[in-house]
């Protein structure tokens, strides 16, 4: 890093972290133990939450420089916040987070090829859906035309890292671009209407995981919902949020925001972890904008999760049945920890019949997906799997059921990587919920 | 800084995987859990084993570099905060259970083993070791032992150093001995066990000990009695005791304690009521139903407005983690907790929270009162904002004015939190001026060039007490 870059983040932590927070550490070290990235790396403090704390504060103060090594601890991050849940000062580290990371990366030259992908993921991809499914029918191109095939069998997939390489193994089937396109504005609840919601799509789940989108949906009807599906929806952002392109992510809210008004629903349903802790927080986003704070608070307020609402109508005591078979779950961090839902989907998963649900150990322990953390960090995010992999292992279970897309690939990847996958499979709980509800009815 | 020689040979000793140095690193070990001290050390060093410790302390001696040993750094008087600079030891590598000896109740373990695993190692056999501090969840038992630590079980159970029957000890001139051991007498000299337990790490490092176990106790109850008068519930407390029943916990919450921590843990605490006491007993189920009973007759008749007890195991778990959590929890009220625990005879509770509620208000600040009140060991806790240098004038005159209090009363400047730095220029209300000086006569024997964790408990050299704050 230049010394006029490092100076600049200087300054700008000085102006806009938000020092109380920062104070609100008090140092007990009760965040130690829920840190993954501590624990993985031998327990050292400047990848704890503690120490990210101590440091981002330590610039604020002018005692260190935001050199390199600061720039890795935040780098390593997985961003799961697990330490909230467990500080009792109450400590908003994921607010911490973002906003040093947005600090740096909005100040830090990157190099030039670095700066053309990320300005095509963030401006121009993520943000239009229509761009989305383009790209995914690239990808689903790829699949079907024996491209795949052929990228495999010669060896060319090899010049990827060992995770992307396996990661490309267990994409989904990606639908036909005819499909992604005509999707749904509008679906009646089936037999007594209870609730009215608007679904929130989302850019992944409704290319790549179309087929989950449809589920929800159906289980939505089944449950007795009538559901809304805005088109002029959006991303939800979080990619940028937390890659620290923080002003795109606002764009996006409120073209989120401004899609979903009027609609007069009771609740507004995600089905991905990631995406519904990050729209729950839009108030926070916009909280410097005096128009939108209103507007991004009732927003905020209708997020639900599609567990959550299954739950509230009872869809427990529906008639639910599968084959025999030892189910584990695996929690989103996000919904856990930002959208304090995690005994819905268990409620769920224990009310089949035929299902034994075997608790893994530290289930809530982030399996190290994290966006696009696998990815860019690697071995970090395969060292944390491996331990994932050997507790799902404990529970003998045939299926691990998960609750957000990022973490769904990356148990796919991790049943693949140790290779079990004649004998375990990884589902999005919506996908094995509605199996075990259209087999009974 | 360390010169380039002494770092290389520290890598040979270490390797270079365990030796940190970045910016960044240095900062990460320059705290602990006390608000108010943070000092850069100069590297950062994570030995394997007690040759690797030795090693290093030789070298350090050579050089005169101070050494500070540090667990997890959950101390609560600065005691790990490297004042001086030097090299910060971490015992994260020290991390086995050696042995849990089933014939002699003991166990012995390495200094890096975090206290609840420990504990929950040893209850799997159907043992139990009683020092239960509220940072168990990620304290060492180096630490522990260096700090002397206490905790909930302390009024039945006593505290670390009852439960410590040996050590292997690296002294500072790298020496490596080894005091007591599995025996239940022993008078062969001085009793050097003792002298290294609460030391501070100012004496040496602890690279093994062995520990006392006990049967576990076959059956617990916990019990929540609520109060609209503080000092009732403080008078409950030695009625308890005066009545001939040693509860193994005997907890103190004050109303603002009390919304800070359920706010927080969300177990069901009251918040409508001024003072609530936590009570367990354990034990034979018989002897444990007919305590209980003993005690909610006592709650009853010293004002206690309501009397409950917890149904399930996982209620009295809550209860317990819920008050474990409440220094933290204070700490989501006002930018900056500061906390202390004088300690007073178990008879004199009542009086001490009267005088720490007048100190609060003759100097305005707001102090909240929380903890081990059957050992008379009370945890005032001052809510405040460190960049407010005059409110911090008066936070610091309560605090001097709640431990001359505490030693009028028979009692003590620190219960289980250890001097360190924060409580150095207090330490002679408790020792007197002799009695410092016979600790600088041992810490001179042991440690003559004053390598090992330097500027705590006492200050060397002169008389001048200086606390180094930012």
């Amino acid at each position: 890093m230049k010394l006029a870059e490092k100076e600049r983040i200087s300054q700008e932590f000085k102006e806009k972290m938000d020092y109380d927070e920062l104070l609100n550490c008090m140092r007990c070290g009760f965040c130690l133990p829920s840190c993954p990235t501590y624990i993985e790396s031998g327990m050292d403090e400047s990848h704890s939450p503690r120490g990210r704390i101590a440091l981002m504060k330590a610039v604020v103060d002018g005692e260190i420089e935001p050199d390199e090594d600061v720039k890795r601890s935040l780098d390593l991050c997985l961003g799961c916040r697990a330490c909230e849940p467990v500080c009792p000062s109450g400590v908003k580290y994921g607010h911490l987070l973002e906003q040093a990371r947005n600090i740096i990366y909005q100040n830090n030259k990157q190099s030039l090829p670095e700066k053309a992908v990320r300005n095509i993921v963030f401006n121009h991809l993520f943000p239009k859906q229509n761009r989305m499914v383009s790209a995914a029918s690239l990808l689903g191109f790829y699949q079907r035309s024996g491209l795949q095939k052929v990228a495999r069998s010669t060896g060319i997939m090899n010049f990827f890292p060992e995770s992307l390489r396996t990661m490309e193994k267990v994409l989904p089937s990606v639908p036909k671009k005819k499909d992604m396109k005509n999707r749904p504005n509008h679906l009646p609840a089936i037999s007594v209407q209870k609730k009215r919601v608007a679904f929130f799509t989302g850019c992944l789940m409704d290319t790549v995981f179309m087929t989950t989108n449809d589920a929800t949906m159906k289980l939505l009807q089944y449950a007795g919902c009538e559901i809304v599906i805005p088109n002029t929806q959006n991303c939800c952002g979080v990619l940028h949020g937390h890659s620290g392109e923080r002003e795109k992510a606002k764009e996006m809210a409120k073209r989120n925001i401004e899609a979903f008004e009027g609609m007069n629903v009771d609740y507004i349903i995600t089905n991905a972890g990631g995406c519904g802790a990050f729209l729950v927080d839009y108030n926070h986003l916009l909280k410097d904008e005096p128009e939108w704070m209103e507007r991004a608070k009732n927003f905020s307020e209708k997020i639900k999760d599609i567990t959550s609402i299954l739950v509230e109508l009872n869809f427990q005591q529906e008639h639910l049945e599968l084959d025999n078979q030892i189910v584990t779950y695996q929690d989103s961090c996000h919904l856990k920890n930002g959208q304090k839902t995690f005994m819905e989907p268990r409620t769920l998963l224990q009310s089949i019949k035929g299902v034994k649900y075997v608790e893994m150990k530290d289930a809530s322990r982030c399996c190290g997906s994290a966006g696009i953390y696998n990815i860019v960090e690697s071995e970090m995010s395969m060292q944390i799997l491996d331990y994932k992999m050997e507790q799902t292992k404990k529970t003998k279970a045939k299926t691990i059921v998960t609750a957000n897309p990022g973490c769904l690939l990356q148990m796919k990847l991790g049943i693949e990587r140790e290779g079990l996958s004649d004998t375990m499979q990884a589902v999005h709980i919506v996908d094995f919920l509605l199996e075990a509800y259209e087999n009974t009815h | 800084m360390l010169s380039e020689q002494v770092k290389n040979k520290l890598i040979t000793i270490v390797g270079t995987e365990n030796v940190q140095d970045s910016k960044a690193s240095l900062l990460a070990y320059s705290y602990d859990a006390t608000p108010g001290f943070q000092s850069f050390p100069d590297i950062v060093v994570s030995p394997k084993n007690k040759q690797e410790i030795s090693e290093i302390v030789k070298l350090c001696n050579e050089y005169q570099i101070p050494i500070v040993p540090r667990g997890s750094g959950s101390n609560l008087s600065a005691g790990t905060t490297p004042l001086h600079g030097g090299v910060v030891l971490l015992m994260k590598h020290l991390n086995n259970i050696i042995e849990i000896d089933e014939e002699n109740l003991t166990v012995r373990t390495q200094p890096g083993v975090i206290t609840q695993d420990l504990i929950q190692a040893v209850e799997v056999k159907g043992f139990f070791y009683p020092p239960d501090p509220s940072s168990m969840k990620i304290s060492q038992i180096g630490g522990n032992i260096s700090e002397n630590s206490g905790g909930l079980r302390g009024l039945k159970y006593g505290v670390t150093r009852d439960y410590v029957m040996g050590l292997e000890v690296v002294l500072p001139n790298g020496e490596i001995i080894r005091t007591g051991g599995k025996l239940a007498k022993d008078v062969a000299g001085y009793d050097l066990t003792r002298l290294f337990i609460g030391a501070e790490g100012t004496l040496g490092i602890v690279t093994e000990a062995t520990l006392k176990l006990i049967p576990k106790p076959e059956t617990k109850k916990t019990m929540l009695a609520l109060y609209q008068d503080i000092d009732a519930a403080a008078r409950t407390v030695s009625a308890i005791i005066a009545n001939r029943i040693i509860p193994a916990t005997l907890e103190f919450l004050d109303q603002p304690t009390l919304k800070a921590v359920e706010d927080f843990a969300q177990v069901g605490l009251p918040t409508d009521v001024k003072a609530i006491l936590l009570i367990e007993q354990d034990g034979n189920e018989s002897v444990v139903n007919a305590d209980m009973d003993k005690i909610a007759a006592i709650c009853n008749q010293n004002k206690a407005v309501r009397v409950t007890i917890a149904e399930t195991k996982e209620e009295a778990e809550a209860l317990t983690s819920a008050r474990r959590a409440a220094l933290s929890a204070l700490a989501r009220l006002r930018p900056t907790t500061i906390l202390e625990d004088a300690t007073v005879p178990r008879s004199e509770i009542a009086n001490m929270v009267k005088a720490i509620e007048e100190i609060a208000e003759r100097n305005q600040v707001n102090i909240c009162t929380f903890g081990h009140a059957g050992d008379g060991n009370l945890h005032p806790t001052c809510l405040t904002d460190i960049r407010d240098k005059e409110e911090m004038a008066r936070v610091e005159k309560a605090f001097e004015e709640i431990f001359k209090k505490a030693i009028e009363l028979g009692g003590t400047i620190t219960g289980e939190h250890g001097v360190g730095a924060m409580k150095l220029p207090y330490l002679h209300l408790k020792a007197g001026e002799a009695g410092i000086e016979v600790m600088r006569g041992i810490k001179q024997a042991l440690d003559p060039n004053q390598i090992m964790n330097p500027g705590k408990i006492f200050s060397l050299s002169d008389r001048n007490r200086v606390v180094v704050q930012k």
